[in-house]
């Protein structure tokens, strides 16, 4: 099984490839340069680097949201384009399961935490033991709700670990929230990682066979949150969000 | 075909696909003007609901149809990916959500397949689609670009040059139209609804004015005669008088259309054109296009207006303006990026 896997759902723009086990390469910033400018680039150069035929790969991984959302949509975009024209499927991964992946070995609770403004995160709870096990399935809550869910679970027998572009925002809010002993995952295990996504794409792959494959057209991002313009719609005169094309003024 | 045997012009086949506003588009385009696919998903029905284009709906519903208006653009053209010669996209101007889903999946397809990719800007595509509307059609000439989101007086020097004349220094003309029909009850989109209405109405009873931009002789201003239109609106309103609304119609679409004219006859007369094109949503209007068409007949300029298929945001326009790109040369790398405020001759 010879997996490619785009990552573009946050801060980070990420591929790698991992084959029957074998991370034979795998690329990733986290800079001020846009994904829609990295992305295909780093692709590129990572393919020639280790010689790799795109029509070799079985299968594109990517994560599926949430996140921000024009990140998911560079990357959504990106992998249909490449599925339709490699006649490839997509594995879809839960955003905040790929996060988690990225961890193993611990018997602390693993809590992803990706900022999703208005006083929310995306975020889910994980055990990452041998193998990871969802104990609660990714959410948009505010970050109030999670801990007090994070206390429940932990209470008295264990410690959780925090990681994803979440934390600094959330940090000073944690110290009043927990009541329970929490850390925070060092540098390479707080963002993103093609190569957590990739292991996770082959885990499903393993785990359940063909049901984790979605075909590139059939692929939509889940975003977890309806368009702000969809919410207000009960607000008829409300036109804040309504933008009659001319946004190119040139 | 063999590597080393070189296609012609006329053989050169080109996939483009556009997404930069609220129209998912594919087509399939050889030589430059034979259009062999043209298709395109409207979401207007989605936008109606909220009385004009939402970015973020726009660039989810791009998302969702993306790869099958690719591959009905292919089928419908009896052709595979392997038959392209080079992946067309528009990247700019435009909305940057829609515009980026456009340009990530034609990067993506190329980069997959190896085919040049050609970026392409929207209004050149819009001018180009005079192209496929004519084949006799050669630069130099004047087009006049109006839809929703741009009002622009280009001069077409030659294939792939052009000269901004004018512009529209604040909403564009089918922006106004827009508006005005929401203030009228006429609802979205208001390009249409205000054109049958008006037909209905008298388009001397009201004398808005047509705006006056001081400094450029070629530039637009609608957003005082669009505030004309709510002042008499309110006028109205307070002094209980009942409006008539194929009048305010009829009387504000005559004054657009007025100064769209007028510029235009300007333009040719001050360049010694002979031709002159519309292009853009807009050009669809019936009342502009007879206004310009008997502006030209009186002073023997030729006019061209394509067809609404190719007035409205189609692919088959960028495939047509990669075209002549491509044959210059003109190539895109893995790093072109969406601008939505992307100007004509930029790159």
């Amino acid at each position: 099984m010879k997996i490619l896997a785009v990552e573009a759902s946050g801060p980070v723009a990420g591929c790698a490839v991992l084959e029957d086990g074998l991370l034979v390469a795998e690329y990733s910033t986290q800079y001020k340069k846009k994904h829609s400018q990295s992305l295909i680039p780093m692709l590129d150069e990572m393919c020639r680097m280790v010689e790799l035929d795109l029509k070799e790969i079985d299968a594109i991984a990517v994560t599926a949201g949430p996140g921000s959302f024009t990140g998911l949509r560079i990357g959504a975009a990106t992998v249909k384009g490449l599925g339709l024209a490699l006649d490839k499927p997509l594995i879809p991964v839960p955003t905040v399961d790929a996060l988690a992946s990225g961890v193993f070995g611990t018997d602390m609770l693993v809590c992803p935490l990706m900022d999703a403004r208005r006083q929310q995160v995306y975020t889910g709870i994980y055990e990452c033991r041998t193998k990871l096990t969802v104990l609660h399935p990714q959410c948009v809550v505010p970050l109030s709700e999670i801990a007090a869910r994070l206390n429940e679970l932990a209470a008295g027998t264990r410690e959780v670990l925090f990681l994803g572009d979440g934390v600094p925002v959330s940090k000073e809010a944690l110290g009043g929230l927990m009541e329970v002993p929490y850390h925070f995952a060092p540098a390479h295990l707080d963002r993103q990682r093609a190569a957590a996504l990739a292991v996770r794409a082959a885990d499903l792959w393993e785990e359940t066979g063909e049901a984790c494959l979605v075909s590139a057209d059939a692929f939509r991002p889940e975003y977890l949150r309806k368009p702000q313009a969809e919410r207000e719609l009960g607000s008829r005169r409300n036109y804040s969000m309504v933008q009659p094309a001319g946004t190119g003024n040139v | 075909m063999s590597i080393t045997e070189k296609k012609s012009g006329e053989e050169i086949t080109i996939l483009a696909i556009e997404s930069s506003c609220d129209e998912t588009a594919a087509s399939v385009v050889r030589g430059g003007r034979t259009v062999l696919s043209n298709v395109i998903s409207s979401q207007i029905d989605i936008h109606t609901l909220y009385g004009g284009v939402v970015p973020e709906i726009a660039s989810r519903k791009h998302t969702e149809r993306i790869n099958q208006v690719i591959r009905q653009g292919l089928s419908e053209a009896g052709m595979e990916l392997e038959d392209m010669d080079a992946i067309a996209v528009t990247y700019g101007p435009g909305l940057v959500g829609p515009l980026l889903i456009g340009v990530s999946a034609a990067k993506a397809i190329s980069f997959a397949t190896g085919i040049p990719l050609v970026g392409v800007h929207h209004i050149e595509g819009h001018s180009c689609a005079n192209y496929i509307a004519a084949p006799e059609l050669e630069p130099p000439f004047v087009c006049l670009v109006v839809s929703g989101g741009h009002t622009h007086l280009v001069l077409v020097k030659d294939y792939g040059k052009y000269e901004i004349l004018g512009r529209t220094q604040d909403d564009a003309a089918g922006e106004a139209f827009d508006k005005v029909a929401r203030e009228i009850g006429l609802g979205y989109p208001g390009g249409p609804k205000i054109d049958r209405v008006s037909r209905e109405g008298d388009p001397r009873a009201i004398d808005f004015p047509r705006g006056k931009v001081s400094g450029s002789a070629y530039d637009f201003s609608f957003s005082g005669m669009k505030s004309s239109v709510l002042n008499y609106l309110n006028t109205c309103r307070m002094k209980n008088i009942e409006v008539n609304v194929p009048d305010v119609a009829a009387s504000f679409q005559q004054a657009v259309v007025d100064v769209l004219v007028t510029h235009a006859m300007r333009a040719v007369d001050e360049y010694g054109l002979t031709r002159l094109a519309l292009a853009g949503g807009v050009a669809s209007n019936t009342a502009l296009r007879a206004a310009m068409r008997s502006a030209c007949e009186e002073r023997g300029v030729e006019f061209f207006c394509p067809p609404p298929i190719l007035c409205t945001d189609n692919a088959a326009m960028i495939g047509c303006a990669a075209y002549y790109e491509f044959m210059q040369g003109v190539r895109s790398g893995y790093d072109l990026n969406a601008k939505p405020g992307l100007r004509l001759g930029d790159r």
